[in-house]
């Protein structure tokens, strides 16, 4: 009798974890990859300032507190999606926002942010993408939180825009600062 | 319809192998090499191409750096370690076995070895009595 039981509600069970297991893969991107750089240090670069190519940058010029670092290209579809949220959350947070110019020719680079606006506190212009490279990009935009150590704690694939900003980017700023964050009143 | 099939798998196969580059090596070996290595990592941009099929921008970039790499004249372990540093294991067509992934490598056997236990088990306890009354009446 207990066995009759246990062969009638085996199926059922194995049924339902197979949906439970199904239902939560739905939500997994599978274009989206585990970036290997969580929890190491920013590669070693060496490149020019996107405005000044006199200047060269190294990881040890970016910011000593959390910035972001957002990798963009002006032949990037998404990338103009993303840059007036970039405009706007540069402004509305003491963020710094890191802008790496990926494979692409200072002159269009300057041309983008000279036509939208700069929400970046510096741009280094990537133009082989071997930065890019090194940091495991394998599509613009992205971009990766980066804390007070030059640890990477965080990379997001994907155009930034009010939902992204608000679930996954801004909940791990808080998170790795150990605070919330108030927006700084507009002026508007 | 035959022939529809033929030209379908006659167009596929054309995609498959458009690579566009060509790359001069000093040696024969080298070539080889480069050759196998590209075609044992997959590009991280697509889901299932290596980045020898692939077209991707990002694969271009990747057989350029592994053409460096071979002329300089390193060893395919050290090409492979480099791009899983960036990448991860997923760049790999031949990723190690390691615990985060010992359910894909072991589910299967652990299965088969349920399914074998209780197939013997059933096996084991079914009586067998053979109609032996049939038997001896034909001896």
């Amino acid at each position: 009798m207990n066995k009759k039981i246990v062969l009638a509600v085996a199926p059922i069970i194995t049924f339902i974890g197979l949906v439970v297991f199904f239902w939560f893969a739905l939500d997994n991107d599978p274009q989206k990859l585990n970036s290997n750089l969580i929890d190491k240090p920013v590669p070693e670069f060496a490149l020019p300032s996107l405005q000044n190519p006199e200047v060269v940058y190294t990881e040890k010029d970016l910011p000593k507190e959390l910035f972001l670092l957002n990798v963009w290209g002006s032949w990037c579809g998404p990338c103009h999606i993303e840059h007036p949220y970039l405009m706007k959350y540069s402004k509305q947070y003491s963020v710094p926002i890191v802008g790496v110019n990926y494979k692409e020719k200072v002159i269009d680079g300057l041309k983008f942010i000279e036509e939208k606006g700069n929400p970046y506190s510096m741009v280094i212009s990537d133009s082989d993408g071997q930065f890019a490279i090194d940091l495991g990009v394998y599509g613009a935009p992205e971009t990766y939180i980066i804390d007070d150590t030059g640890t990477v704690r965080f990379r997001y694939v994907g155009v930034i825009d009010d939902r992204s900003w608000h679930k996954k980017i801004l909940p791990v700023i808080e998170h790795v600062l150990g605070k919330t964050l108030k927006p700084i009143e507009s002026t508007e | 319809m035959k022939h529809f099939f033929a030209a379908l798998m006659l167009a596929i196969s054309f995609q498959v192998m458009a690579v566009i580059e060509t790359y001069e090596f000093e040696t024969e070996a080298q070539e080889q090499l480069y050759t196998e290595i590209i075609h044992e990592l997959r590009c991280p941009k697509c889901q299932n191409q290596t980045i020898a099929e692939s077209n991707a921008g990002l694969s271009e970039d990747l057989r350029y750096i592994v053409y460096q790499k071979v002329s300089a004249g390193e060893e395919k372990r050290d090409i492979l370690a480099y791009m899983q540093q960036r990448y991860g294991d997923f760049v790999l067509y031949d990723p190690p076995v390691k615990p985060s992934n010992y359910f894909l490598w072991f589910a299967p056997i652990f299965v088969f070895i349920i399914i074998l236990i209780a197939v013997l088990a059933r096996v084991g306890r079914r009586k067998v009595t053979p109609d032996s009354s049939d038997d001896t009446e034909e001896l």
